[in-house]
């Protein structure tokens, strides 16, 4: 069993031609809380779609558990899927289905357990997440700190090696937030598992991460320990951690020259 | 001039490529069929959402279209003296041709638009990537089960448009027009056909069932992740079922007045 849950290795992926990703490589030891960070586009939800095989690499590797995830059969796919937990950045419940069931969800289609064992489970979840008294409510009664918060007693339903947050803090009030911040360390600790977070909110995600990678023109452009990147001088994090709005990220879109587009 | 070859190029590739994903989907759905039997219960509620739901609609719509067809066919039969006919004629035009056509019809425009419009929320709100994500195979739990409720239900609703196709037409040509009653029951008993008539009828009705079900969940499937994709695919449910359930209704019928 190696060290590291999840490796990257010199992964290049692109889109219709553009290249998102050119060789990157990064590496997530068990047990560990790890961001990958970077702006809007920069290609970290795809990193965690590679991870979990919805995605096939151009070159490279990604290794889960040791398996090359892109050179598994369906049924492999589907064995290393049931090791990792997901959190959509907007939930993604099932509309049909109660806040109860669809914790119950991934139990039931899973597992041979009893209705009554998956009750207790699904008691539990919904208990850890503070959520037990609303398992009756249908996820269009729900706020969105709470659906996220369903979404991630659904993600850890079935004790995942590997749980991993797409943004999982964008677009919650201040108090969501910090429930959201505190639950993912807190089952990370108590479920013995490997967290993965993609965002861009550098105070929330620095708070619980033991360790961070930046993305930026398909590369990782830094990585470290939250308090290595508050004091980087690299010109991409400073501007990055500190939200400045002059750096080497533009604030425009690349555009033909201003006064000639007005003037003719 | 080759800007519009190669257009018209580029548009025949795509409708052909999405010929051949609406097969695969297809072949899939079948192969990945055995869970929708073996929780047939997933199958039932599929059954109650497109069957039950749709039967309003099929009634009243039956109920119009026999007292109608009652109506027209006593007013060109009366003309040759043979109104006692008119129940062979609204039997045999509703369970050869307006039952499976109109029920299919209708299903598309009732339970795929539905269908459609579901598949393609729960792909364009990441619910179908969540189940794939959880090693749930989204084919064997969302796609199968809804496929074969319309399999099953249409034949059945297609059953029933003409059982109350042909009561309509009871209502109209005995107690209105006043057609013999006798007449209109035993002239229809005499001369619609178990094989010829009312088995190749559920024949159509399956293979509607197949075609409008299909269309409907690859057109879900397939749709953009959007609200105007969602809205697309709506749409062209409805018009390619239409179009393929009257021409499948053509070919079947030369099939089955040649065999």
């Amino acid at each position: 069993m190696t060290s590291n849950i999840v490796e990257i290795d010199n992964v290049s992926f692109g889109y219709k031609g553009r290249l998102l990703h050119k060789g990157i490589n990064m590496a997530f030891p068990r047990g560990k809380v790890i961001a990958i960070m970077g702006g809007s586009g920069s290609g970290k939800t795809t990193l965690l779609r590679l991870i979990g095989g919805q995605l096939k690499p151009s070159k490279g590797e990604v290794r889960v558990d040791g398996a090359i995830v892109h050179q598994q059969n369906r049924e492999g796919i589907y064995q290393l899927r049931r090791k990792m937990g997901l959190l959509f950045q907007h939930g993604a419940l099932f509309t049909d289905l109660s806040v109860y069931d669809n914790v119950a969800f991934p139990m039931r289609e899973l597992t041979d357990l009893s209705e009554s064992m998956i009750r207790d489970l699904v008691l539990m979840k919904l208990n850890a997440v503070g959520l037990r008294g609303a398992h009756s409510l249908m996820p269009t009664e729900l706020s969105g700190g709470m659906a996220r918060r369903v979404a991630l007693a659904r993600a850890v339903a079935l004790d995942p090696d590997i749980i991993m947050y797409d943004e999982p803090f964008a677009g919650l009030d201040p108090i969501s937030m910090g429930v959201i911040c505190d639950l993912i360390r807190s089952l990370n600790d108590a479920l013995g598992a490997t967290s993965i977070i993609v965002s861009h909110d550098v105070k929330e995600t620095f708070l619980i991460a033991d360790y961070v990678y930046f993305v930026a023109n398909g590369e990782v452009a830094a990585e470290g320990t939250p308090h290595d990147l508050m004091q980087s001088t690299l010109p991409f994090v400073h501007q990055f951690v500190h939200g400045e709005k002059d750096g080497p990220v533009p604030f425009h879109y690349p555009a033909q020259n201003y006064r000639s587009e007005l003037f003719g | 001039m080759l800007g519009f070859l190669s257009e018209l190029g580029q548009r025949m590739i795509a409708r052909v490529w999405r010929l051949g994903a609406g097969a695969h989907l297809f072949f899939l759905t079948i192969i990945y069929s055995g869970e929708s039997f073996r929780r047939f219960h997933l199958t039932l509620r599929e059954i109650y959402f497109t069957g039950v739901m749709s039967l309003l609609i099929i009634i009243v719509s039956a109920f119009f279209v026999g007292m109608v067809l009652a109506l027209q066919g006593y007013n060109t039969l009366q003309k040759y003296g043979s109104s006692e006919a008119i129940g062979v004629l609204v039997a045999l035009a509703l369970v050869r041709e307006l039952g499976p056509v109109v029920t299919a019809l209708l299903f598309a425009g009732r339970a795929g638009t539905a269908i459609t419009a579901e598949i393609g929320l729960m792909k364009t709100t990441e619910q179908l990537s969540a189940m794939e994500m959880m090693a749930v195979n989204p084919i064997a739990r969302v796609v199968a089960p809804r496929f074969w409720a319309g399999v099953i239900a249409m034949p059945i609703l297609a059953a029933l448009f003409s059982m109350v196709g042909v009561l309509g037409g009871y209502l109209v040509a005995v107690p209105l027009i006043g057609v013999d009653d006798g007449a209109f029951w035993s002239q229809m008993q005499a001369n619609v056909d178990f094989r010829d008539d009312i088995v190749n009828g559920v024949i159509k009705s399956l293979v509607f069932g197949v075609a409008c079900t299909m269309i409907a969940l690859f057109e879900g499937f397939d749709a953009p992740p959007t609200a105007e994709g969602v809205s697309h695919a709506t749409t062209r449910t409805v018009v390619i079922s239409s179009l393929t359930v009257l021409g499948l209704d053509f070919v079947l019928t030369s099939f089955m007045l040649v065999v």
